[in-house]
């Protein structure tokens, strides 16, 4: 038989047979699926399965809730990803030369990151609550008098909220990646204590930078990507309100699909997302240098 | 400052840099510090004004609570997804990297379509899955949980294992080879063995990915699996008397991941600093 005279040709198939058809079945498959139905007008009272045409897609291009929460999700990524970049490597900075303890303070903060994200939504929503929170009162303390700010409310505060829990949570991910991409480059060349500011700045844009970018690439695609996706702190913190202030394109897909139950046109949104996405994350990765 | 001698200057600059480490630490544990004693705090100690700082005394009532409502088992729900899903992605991961890594299987490509599906977002995906686990008689089961958490860790695992597997020498392998070893014994007692550090800190990540989900968790469940980040979000709402619940349920299902990152912690600086490079 073939197998036992190529062994190693069945072989490697065998080995990345169960994988692939996970993939299939749980990614392709399902797509696909959608796909077909997104075609069609299925709502959870209408199982109507004829098809439909483009009506569910040209829709997508009239809804301007999806465009907000495109542009919602834009402005959360645009705000908290530069923070937890910057703030990150700051704090890689901070601890790449040895100091006594560093172990313990590195340790203690990559805590925020471990926690799960509806959990550290549902601490913030603890910390902003407007009376029996802590960060009202620490405000007080410096205002002088005390502040009702109604954090998960207040429109002019909900973003606020939202970033400073995202950052909170993710920017001790950027430290420590960063840190351990420091930790590679000569030490001579990081060395930002014996030499001037100017010096500084010059050995860190032609010679630091160049050393960490692939790594500070991938964990800038990375946290991208999952902040597109963000979900389950806004839900814990303002369930995508006051109205549809703060709503997502991860949360108003969920809210299409299992609050308003239209199936047909959640499909779609799915789709779209999953072409939008692929288009952005090939597009980074050729302009970050990422492909070989 | 330039005036003062090199030693003088190198002590200010440590304790500066003291200072603002502990000032962040302050700033980035607070939060955990707050949700943990909240835990502990009696109702009218979380409902004062202003708030209090820390509780007068460790009570266990908000957590026994939990466990006489039942709603602690969430837990174990979680435990069960997370552990099954992270045993078998790491088995098929593992094979398959090692297919990939040793024997090009597929070429580039099948390597690049396997990561792209890393950067599906989950709504996008839950949502066609959901149809077809109503279909299939799957929704709120174990199976159809553990089944879509492995195939979503995959694509991580299969990445991080290649990269991995590559770095081991392939002459131990071949040596291994011509001692008459057959093929699934050099993975069992060659590769894995060498890939160890790799595959704990695989499995760790893999792990919390699963135990952290909430969003796959919230459709697909409803009352019989229900995990735990899904049990927390049951006590939101008009209410604010539930504060007690989201606190000690959120310490109960920290603690395990705490504990989990705290035991692998010296393979994981080294998981995550390799993997970055590696890509």
């Amino acid at each position: 038989m073939t197998a036992t005279a190529h062994p190693d040709r069945n072989f490697k198939y065998w080995l990345v047979s169960p994988a692939i058809f996970l993939l299939l079945l749980i990614g392709l498959f399902p797509l696909a699926f959608s796909l077909v139905v997104s075609f069609m007008r299925i709502t959870m009272l209408e199982t109507d399965t004829s098809f439909a045409g483009l009506v569910n897609f040209t829709q997508l291009f009239k809804d301007s809730r999806l465009w907000g929460s495109l542009f919602h999700t834009a402005l959360i990524i645009a705000i908290a990803l530069p923070v937890e970049l910057v703030l990150g490597l700051a704090m890689a900075y901070l601890f790449l030369d040895k100091m006594p303890g560093r172990q313990l303070f590195v340790s203690l903060l990559v805590l925020p990151t471990i926690i799960s994200p509806i959990v550290a939504g549902a601490t913030w929503r603890l910390l902003f609550d407007n009376r029996y929170g802590p960060i009202n009162q620490i405000l007080g303390w410096f205002a002088g008098h005390p502040v009702p700010a109604l954090w998960t409310v207040n429109p002019n505060l909900v973003y606020p909220a939202i970033v400073f829990c995202e950052i909170w949570q993710w920017t001790p991910f950027m430290f420590l990646i960063l840190l351990a991409a420091l930790s590679n480059v000569d030490r001579s060349l990081t060395e930002a204590a014996e030499i001037d500011g100017a010096r500084f700045w010059r050995s860190f844009r032609f010679i630091v930078l160049p050393a960490i970018w692939p790594v500070m690439a991938i964990a800038i695609l990375i946290r991208g990507l999952d902040l597109f996706r963000i979900f389950d702190i806004i839900w814990a913190l303002t369930e995508g309100g006051p109205g549809t202030m703060t709503e997502t394109i991860s949360i108003y897909t969920f809210v299409q699909g299992f609050r308003q139950f239209e199936t047909s046109y959640t499909a779609a949104i799915a789709f779209l997302v999953i072409v939008l996405l692929t288009v952005i994350v090939t597009w980074a990765i050729r302009r970050m240098g990422l492909a070989k | 400052m330039s005036g003062l001698p090199f030693h003088r200057r190198h002590d200010v600059r440590l304790a500066l840099r003291y200072v603002v480490a502990v000032a962040l630490v302050l700033v980035f544990v607070f939060p955990i510090y707050w949700l943990f004693t909240m835990s502990f705090k009696t109702p009218d100690e979380i409902f004062a004004f202003p708030p209090v700082w820390y509780p007068r005394a460790i009570q266990f009532n908000n957590y026994r609570v939990l466990f006489k409502d039942g709603d602690a088992a969430t837990v174990g729900n979680s435990l069960i997804l997370a552990t099954v899903s992270t045993f078998f992605a790491m088995i098929f991961g593992t094979v398959a990297a090692y297919s990939l890594a040793r024997f090009k299987t597929g070429g580039e490509n099948l390597a690049v379509w396997i990561i792209s599906q890393r950067m599906m977002p989950p709504v996008a995906i839950v949502f066609p899955v959901f149809l077809f686990y109503v279909w299939l008689g799957w929704v709120d089961t174990y199976v159809g949980l553990i089944i879509l958490y492995t195939a979503f860790s995959l694509p991580y695992v299969i990445w991080m294992m290649r990269g991995y597997i590559e770095d081991i020498p392939l002459e131990l392998e071949e040596s291994a080879l011509v001692d008459g070893c057959t093929r699934w014994a050099v993975l069992w007692k060659v590769v894995l063995p060498m890939a160890r550090s790799g595959l704990f800190a695989t499995a760790v990540f893999t792990f919390v990915f699963a135990w952290n989900d909430f969003l796959f968790a919230l459709v697909l469940t409803r009352t019989e699996v229900t995990t735990y980040t899904v049990q927390v979000t049951h006590y939101f709402g008009g209410q604010s008397n539930f504060w007690a619940k989201i606190a000690a349920m959120s310490v109960l299902g920290t603690i395990p991941v705490f504990v989990a990152v705290a035991t692998m912690q010296r393979y994981l600086v080294r998981g995550i600093s390799m993997g970055a490079v590696k890509g």
